[in-house]
């Protein structure tokens, strides 16, 4: 039991210590806002009428309501990219190896690095929702949908981000580190984020329907927007949490073998 | 609670460690007695760090055992990190934390609670002068306030055993000093200080006992007094411009002449009386030295003498391999 207490007394003190480093250093959680609100931005105002989803042609607010799910989903991307930049720099500093010679809860390293961008995440989609509502985006959510909605992307950051700490160790620099979480942010594209994907072609398309991140829009767009759901709910929990575990597995591997320097 | 039942601090036997088929330890033994600073003196790449790595739990060996406080680093690496200390050779502060955050985070790993750790975080700063800087983040903080930082950081979990690697590399001379008696300090106090340094003076000032490590073995051991005996001892280097001079100044004192640097070298301490001495037995001569200094031994003269060979050399063959 006290181990497990341990354990979680760590983790906390991990947590605050990521907290002051996002306070310390806010340029990356900027930066990290900042992309989905380009992308949010270009494709409402540039390509919204060119790309406008089935039925809704040149219509701003439909295209926004189309899309928002997808942008959402991108900013919880681009905060995981964060983290793995985040854990490789930490990787290279000092107080990595004193932390490795301390008898504290080893996973406390990196569950702080996890709970502190799920947070920074969560903020991220909360000012990226709000940016899509003030051009237009007209959810029909109730407080319990919004509730689930952001429960799930709460699931998919703890996962994605589970994953860019196993990519931040596995990368041996911060630019590697940086580029290998990329494939996250554009999966969005290649799935039905941002047109249906019965306009892909074939092979994107089929594609675009089996990756993880479609069900997790088309279960999004359900909550906010009242659209079918069907079986991408449960395909979408199924998919977090495989990921997550996974990741979780690869990560803890990676911080316990012998490290580099 | 420094209390130790007199016995070994570190105890290991053909401690040995490969980066692929660069032999980097090859068959390290130590046994250091508890409440004693224990140097290990060696020049760059001698496999100093990667001895302290192992002993720290932070990698594991390729052979052989140890124990650090009679815990097997291998099978008991939690119970050894319990019981130690460790201040890196590169920094180990969180750059963007403030001090007193940097000493508040190590305490509450500790598991101090909230106001034993503001304690003792005031005490240490108190005690390494950082009282004013603690406000500011570590990144701004000069070389020697991060070592000082680096150190009260390792010190917050009142450690046993500390290990100090290169602790005063890279600081000025006063910064030295102070790592030096902050070290004494620590010896008082009973705590057992694993110490590795390039320096003969740092190990000479400090250690109770030093081995030399060399291409990753063990090449002599023992206290800095039975090192220097194995050591030629100082000597007077005369330079002269011209190579008449050099051979009639070392006709008169002998020595050992060097006809391309044009340079002298007579044994001597460099004491003012023998000094005198020898600049009268020039005059008398009218031989006129350039220049004149006084080399004590360093690092690479214990090496030559236990080794025979230049550290220097060394890493140059080391290089071309
Ligand atoms: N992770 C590693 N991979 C490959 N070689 C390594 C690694 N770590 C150390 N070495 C090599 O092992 C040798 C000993 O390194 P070590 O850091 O222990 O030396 P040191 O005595 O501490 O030197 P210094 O005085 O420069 O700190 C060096 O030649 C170094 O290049
Ligand atoms: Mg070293």
């Amino acid at each position: 039991m006290t181990t497990l207490t341990h354990a979680l007394g760590d983790s906390a003190t991990m947590v605050a210590r990521q907290l002051r480093h996002m306070q310390r250093y806010p340029s990356l959680t900027l930066t990290l806002m900042g992309m989905p609100i380009v992308f949010l931005l270009l494709f409402v105002y540039v390509f919204g009428g060119a790309m406008g989803a089935e039925g809704a042609s040149g219509n701003r607010s439909d295209y926004a309501n189309y899309i928002a799910p997808g942008i959402m989903l991108i900013t919880v991307a681009s905060a995981a990219q964060g983290t793995a930049i985040s854990v490789a720099m930490d990787m290279t500093e000092g107080i990595v190896a004193r932390f490795r010679t301390m008898a504290i809860a080893r996973v406390s390293v990196l569950s702080g690095h996890v709970v502190g961008s799920l947070i920074q995440a969560m903020l991220a989609v909360a000012v990226v929702t709000a940016v899509a509502v003030l051009i237009g985006f007209r959810p029909s959510a109730g407080p319990a949908e919004w509730l689930a909605a952001f429960g799930l992307l709460a699931l998919v950051s703890f996962a994605l981000t589970w994953l860019s700490v196993a990519l931040g160790l596995v990368a041996n620099n911060v630019e590697s580190a940086s580029n290998l979480p990329l494939p996250l942010v554009f999966l969005p594209f290649l799935g039905s984020g941002f047109v249906p994907t019965e306009t892909l072609p074939a092979g994107v398309r089929w594609f675009a329907e089996y990756q993880p991140f479609t069900p997790v829009i088309e279960t999004l767009r359900g909550l906010l927007l009242g659209t079918e759901i069907g079986s991408s709910g449960i395909q979408a929990l199924a998919w977090c949490a495989a990921i997550a575990l996974a990741s979780y597995l690869w990560a803890r591997k990676l911080y316990n073998r012998d490290p580099a320097v | 609670m420094t209390q130790h039942t007199p016995g070994t601090a570190v105890a290991a036997t053909g401690l040995r460690k490969s980066y692929g088929d660069h032999v980097v330890l090859d068959g390290v033994d130590l046994d250091i007695p508890a409440g004693t600073v224990f140097s290990l003196l060696g020049p760059n790449g001698a496999g100093k760090t990667t001895v302290v790595k192992i002993l720290s739990t932070l990698i594991g060996a390729d052979g052989g055992r140890a124990s650090v406080l009679g815990h097997d680093v291998a099978t008991e690496s939690e119970a050894v990190r319990a019981a130690i200390g460790v201040t890196g050779q590169y920094s180990a502060v969180d750059g963007l934390l403030t001090g007193r955050e940097n000493l508040m985070l190590m305490a509450r790993l500790h598991r101090l609670g909230r106001t034993d750790a503001k304690r003792r975080a005031a005490e240490l700063l108190e005690r390494f002068d950082l009282v004013e800087a603690a406000g500011r983040p570590a990144a701004t903080y000069s070389g020697g306030m991060r070592r000082r930082l680096d150190l009260a950081m390792t010190l917050v979990g009142r450690p046993r055993l500390i290990f100090l690697d290169e602790p005063t590399t890279g600081l000025d001379p006063r910064s030295r000093r102070d790592m030096w008696q902050i070290t004494r300090d620590l010896v008082a106090d009973g705590v057992t200080v694993f110490l590795t340094t390039q320096y003969l003076e740092e190990a000479d000032q400090l250690a109770d006992r030093i081995a030399v490590l060399d291409h990753g073995s063990i090449v002599a051991q023992g206290t800095a007094a039975e090192l220097k005996r194995r050591v030629p001892g100082s000597h007077v280097r005369l330079r002269f411009t011209e190579a008449p001079s050099l051979e009639s100044a070392a006709r008169v004192l002998g020595g050992e002449a060097d006809t391309e640097a044009l340079t002298l070298k007579v044994p001597g301490n460099g004491g003012v009386a023998s000094l005198r001495e020898l600049l009268g037995r020039l005059d008398t001569e009218s031989i006129l030295p350039e220049e004149l200094s006084v080399q004590t031994p360093d690092l690479d003269d214990v090496f030559l003498a236990l080794t025979g060979h230049r550290s220097a050399d060394d890493n140059a063959r080391k290089a071309n391999r």
